[in-house]
């Protein structure tokens, strides 16, 4: 029934029972509705595109966001880390949203960025955003990362036969119009070789999944899982609308 | 108030000096009074607003006073000696053109020139160097010429302002900017004076305080002078022999009578109330065309150059009709428009008169109007609306107070101007009538969120846009600042418009590029399309193809039933003055033989059957139908405080576990419907209805969902936009300017979690309670109906809830449903993949 899905919204432990569990490349993998995967073989919890300090980015040239954007995804990570407690983070890339966004950090978000660390592995993945190691921040610094089956890199690129690929970049989002409403939300997008994870950063932009662009990397059908406040909705390609405009990331 | 009479005082003609005199012969004319006494006013220096009727000579009254100055050549050369404001472009431009006339016979040695966003550079420029004698223009040049540093140069030897449309500018937020504007007049030209020109409105008083620099603590008046009304209105309601529809608003059961009434005049122009409707009548109108009449279509989405089209057509007198929205309430006169059929509810009585006016400018014949109700709660309101005409009741203006986000644009403007004092541009400020009670406490805060967001994480000083000198003063801290400013100014946002451009269908399926553009759409209309969806735009019915590149391409469809029902673009919410006689009108049975027959049968129908809304009760019905169980409510609050109230009482339905599913408004009552039996939970006391309808849904429940709603983000958008937070978007120039836009709606989210009380989301709350949440009228309406709620449990649908039933299925349904959507989805698919797989 309709209304009781609306009841059950804030009931965050009967959400947890509809978690996705998919199987990509012979691995579990486990979609959390707020935008991380989690693969319990490992204790890996992954998340992409943070984008910190984009807002400083927007107010050095002359456009003053609001300057909580870091603390607000560095605050839903850390909840993400609460809920799974993994024995590694791995952040796939465009963690900082420019080269010199790690100095602009505040002392709140690098405090932040430290608890995150503390007692498990933190592994930056290089993305086109934040090429260079900050060292600074800790963790190890990867261009890529191979877990299992798996292999973790910030932009989707060649998958080999046998082999499972998490990637970002392209902030996916998902549109459905349904009964004269249109519902707009960042998903995962996937088939059975690769995994696109959606944006965490607070003011990370998102592309269509019916972009060419995002299309373009997958061969046949692929699924949007939308994330939700409670659980994630599995939408085949085809039942998503393209957008009206991109916003930037 | 100064009454005029129509015949002048041989002295007070006197005043004129010869050569006015002979070119009023000449014409045969006379001044009229009013026009001779705002010379008077003029020579006495003092600031004055003329309410006078349309055709009474209005724009030349305004303009007497300086034609005269500047026939005794009392202006220097190259001195700006009046400035004319006005809200249309279009209507600058004629004005202009109307005094060059008498200007040019009278051999005047006078240059008047316009300004507006069309106006070439070089000429710009020029005007800057050597302004003419009088200049015509719009609130945002007025804005852009402020905000440099040559504005002491060209407004120091100012004379006069003409304010033109004065009621329709004031009380908005282009109104906001105008005030602002005139401060900053006010103190470059000190002994300027002011001319308001308005139609007549309810409160006199707010437009005489925008004329004067308003003291502090106190209230400042320029002078009124009142022309004598016009010939009374010949106004009516067009009696149907048709069966008078429930529901809907297209009137289409009156198209027969109403296009016998256009072949039977020379011009006549057709009011609608949205541009859906206006399509929809357009199209009908052309189905039963057989005189093949020059029949137009004008509104605010179709193409710029097609709307001039038809205005031009229109001034030559090449048309019969023109089916319109409010697009043409305010504009050029037209001399030859002989009757004014207002299609639908009229929503306003001020509006109403407006739109009469627009029929025969000559001020000793009435005008004449029809009004075509589309449905029987339609009848109720045009019956409140003929009362009101004949008594001349205008609509009363909400009070609100200068916005937020309009003053940061003002001050950054100001900053460009030159580096100014906390205190002196304050006081400038609270000159201006709509921010008189500006504190300083929000000024600063305004000031703070130019300089570097006003944020209480001081993050940004380093990236400051105006910044404090060491004498105190603030200034730009860069010319890349005053650039931002150029790019940014004005209140009205429209970049969320999508051009409609006509594609031929290629092969394949695929749409080519190249055809015509056709209008503009709001880009929130687009958003709950999907290609294939048929909707009905400039007059056909077409196909959404695609988005391509910031258009929306569409192909013509062979469809006559178009698919999308609603195109929202341009609704109003019925006014509290008609609602008030509509409620009166269903309390008072005494009075019903006066209305059609139909509407009364209805009326008495509901009394027996269920019982009629008091005059101050708020009527709920609850009933079961269709295996659902529906609450109905009456509070004639106008569809936008409808939507809100739904929107919280689904929450707290939800809440009460009573399963709601959504709910529907319109202007006069609302329907909630779900599954439960809400009849049922009264009868036994799980459900409360004055606890449900309580005004403290006004609190948590409010915040609750504002932080979800779309509209509110929308509204925050609009004040994010024009306080510069976010950027303007430029359709086609994003690539080439590098213009990387950011989503308000993350902006939203985050600054709402982080810093609930910032200025501009208080700006946003600001409007949300007057604009599209209609919060303030909610909250009027609560309080009124507090312990006067008038239940009635029904085993059926009431006789007067049938209007609003019929929008079930017409209408978007609202509610909190995203989540119960896409589970829906869902299922489907997996429903239809397993189907598959069988």
């Amino acid at each position: 029934m309709l209304a009781d899905e609306c009841s059950v919204v804030d009931d965050e432990s009967r959400g947890r029972e509809a978690e996705d569990r998919i199987a990509l490349a012979g691995a579990e993998l486990v979609l959390d509705p707020f935008g991380a995967v989690y693969l319990p073989a490992e204790r890996a919890l992954i998340v992409a595109d943070l984008h910190l300090e984009k807002g400083s980015a927007f107010a050095a040239r002359g456009v003053p966001l609001p300057p909580y954007d870091s603390r607000a995804t560095l605050a839903l990570l850390a909840r993400l880390v609460e809920r799974w407690r993994p024995r590694v983070l791995v952040l796939l890339g465009d963690t900082l949203h420019d080269r010199r966004a790690g100095a602009r950090l505040g002392e709140v978000e690098r405090a932040a960025l430290a608890a995150l660390s503390r007692g498990r592995e933190l592994v930056f993945i290089a993305g086109n955003h934040d090429p260079d190691p900050v060292p600074e921040l800790g963790g190890i610094h990867l261009a890529a990362l191979n877990l299992g089956s798996l292999v973790l890199r910030h932009e989707p690129g060649a998958v080999g036969d046998g082999e499972g690929e998490l990637s970002g970049h392209y902030h996916p989002v998902a549109r459905l119009v349904r009964r004269g409403r249109a519902i707009r939300r960042r998903c995962f997008a996937g088939d059975a070789r690769r995994l696109v994870l959606p944006a965490l950063g607070a003011y990370a932009g998102g592309l269509n999944i019916r972009d060419p662009a995002l299309a373009a990397l997958f061969a046949g059908p692929y699924t949007a899982y939308l994330t939700g406040p409670v659980r994630t909705y599995r939408i085949a390609h085809h039942a998503c609308v393209p957008d009206g405009r991109q916003l930037a990331g | 108030m100064t009454p005029a009479s129509d015949h002048p005082e041989p002295d007070a003609v006197g005043e004129l000096p010869a050569r006015f005199l002979r070119w009023f012969e000449a014409r045969g004319w006379a001044p009229r009074a009013h026009q001779l006494e705002l010379l008077a006013k003029a020579r006495a220096g003092r600031s004055t607003l003329l309410i006078a009727p349309t055709g009474a000579g209005k724009t030349l009254a305004g303009f007497l006073p300086s034609l005269v100055e500047l026939s005794e050549g009392r202006n220097g050369p190259s001195r700006l000696h009046t400035l004319y404001i006005s809200p249309l472009k279009a209507l600058a431009v004629d004005v202009a053109r109307n005094l060059e006339r008498p200007a040019a016979e009278m051999g005047l040695p006078i240059r008047i020139e316009t300004r507006t966003g069309d106006t070439p550079a070089s000429r710009r420029q020029r005007q800057r160097r050597d302004p003419p004698d009088i200049l015509l223009t719009t609130p945002e040049q007025i804005a852009l010429l402020l905000a440099s540093a040559d504005a002491p140069h060209l407004f120091g030897g100012l004379t006069r302002i003409v304010l033109d449309e004065l009621h329709a500018l004031a009380g908005s937020k282009r109104g906001d900017l105008l005030a602002l504007g005139l401060a900053r007049l006010r103190a470059l030209a000190p002994h300027v004076q002011t001319v308001g020109l308005s139609a007549t409105v309810a409160d006199p008083d707010t437009l005489r305080r925008w004329l004067v620099p308003q003291p502090s603590g106190e209230h400042a008046m320029g002078d009124l002078v009142v022309a004598p009304a016009g010939a009374a209105a010949d106004l009516s309601m067009l009696d149907t022999a048709r069966h008078l529809p429930w529901a809907g608003h297209s009137a289409l059961h009156a198209l027969g009578e109403m296009y016998r009434l256009i072949t039977q005049q020379t011009t006549t122009l057709v009011f609608v109330n949205t541009r859906m409707q206006a399509e929809l009548l357009f199209q009908e109108l052309w189905k039963i065309n057989e005189l093949n009449l020059p029949i137009a279509l004008h509104h605010g989405s179709l193409d710029v150059s097609q709307r001039r089209r038809v205005e031009a057509a229109m001034a030559e007198g090449r048309l019969k009709a023109v089916v319109c929205t409010s697009s043409l309430d305010l504009g050029i006169d037209w001399g030859n428009v002989d009757l004014v059929i207002n299609v639908g509810a009229p929503k306003g009585s001020s509006r109403l008169m407006q739109r009469i006016g627009r029929a025969n400018h000559r001020l000793d014949e009435p005008s004449r109007a029809v009004m075509v109700p589309a449905n029987r709660f339609e009848v109720l309101e045009c019956r409140a609306a003929l009362e009101a005409v004949a008594a001349g009741a205008q609509d009363a203006k909400v009070e609100r107070s200068g916005a937020l986000d309009v003053l940061a644009q003002h001050v950054l403007g100001m900053a460009c101007a030159g580096p100014f004092h906390l205190d002196e541009l304050h006081r400038e400020v609270t000159t201006a009538e709509p921010y008189a009670l500006l504190s300083y406490e929000d000024f600063e805060a305004v000031v703070d969120f130019v300089a570097t967001g006003g944020y209480a994480l001081r993050a940004y000083e380093r990236f400051a846009r105006i910044r404090r000198m060491k004498d105190g003063r603030w200034r730009v801290a860069n010319p890349a600042v005053a650039q931002q400013y150029r790019l940014n100014v004005g209140t009205i946002v429209e970049a969320s418009m999508l051009k409609v451009r006509l594609v031929k269908a290629g092969r394949g399926g695929r749409a080519r590029m190249g055809g015509r553009v056709l209008g503009e759409v709001e880009e929130y209309f687009v958003e709950t399309m999907s290609p294939g969806d048929t909707f009905v735009f400039a007059g056909e019915v077409l196909e959404y193809q695609a988005i391509v590149e910031e258009e929306v391409q569409v192909v013509r469809s062979s469809s006559t039933d178009p698919k999308v029902p609603s195109y929202a673009g341009g609704k109003f919410p019925l006014s509290t003055y008609l609602a008030a006689g509509v409620r009166s009108m269903l309390a008072s049975p005494d009075r019903w033989p006066t209305l059609p027959e139909q509407v009364a049968d209805w009326l008495g129908m509901q009394r027996l059957r269920s019982r009629l809304p008091g005059r101050e009760d708020l009527l709920v019905e609850t009933f079961p139908r269709g295996g659902r169980h529906y609450l109905v409510a009456y509070p004639f609050e106008g569809r936008l405080a409808h939507q809100t109230l739904g929107m919280l009482l689904t929450r707290r339905l939800e809440r009460a576990r009573l399963r709601p599913l959504g709910f529907v408004a319109n202007d006069y009552a609302l329907a909630v419907y779900g599954i439960s039996d809400i009849s049922l939970a009264v009868a036994q006391g799980r459900l409360d209805l004055a606890e449900l309808f309580d005004a403290d849904m006004l609190g948590d429940d409010l915040e609750a969902w504002l932080a979800e709603s779309a509209l509110m983000k929308r509204t925050f958008r609009q004040c994010a936009i024009i306080a510069g937070l976010i950027e303007r978007r430029f359709p086609g120039k994003e690539k080439n300017a590098r213009q990387v836009t950011m989503s308000s709606d993350l902006v939203y989210d985050v600054l709402r979690s982080h810093e609930p009380g910032h200025v501009l989301l208080r700006a946003a709350r600001q409007d949300a309670a007057t604009g599209l949440l209609d919060i303030r009228r909610l909250s009027d309406m609560l309080n009124r109906i507090a312990g006067r709620i008038d239940h009635v449990p029904l085993d059926r649908v009431s006789p007067l809830a049938v209007p609003v039933m019929l929008e079930i299925g017409r209408e978007a349904v609202f509610g909190e449903a995203a989540e119960a959507l896409l589970a829906e989805t869902e299922a489907e698919l997996i429903e239809e993949a397993m189907g598959a797989g069988r």
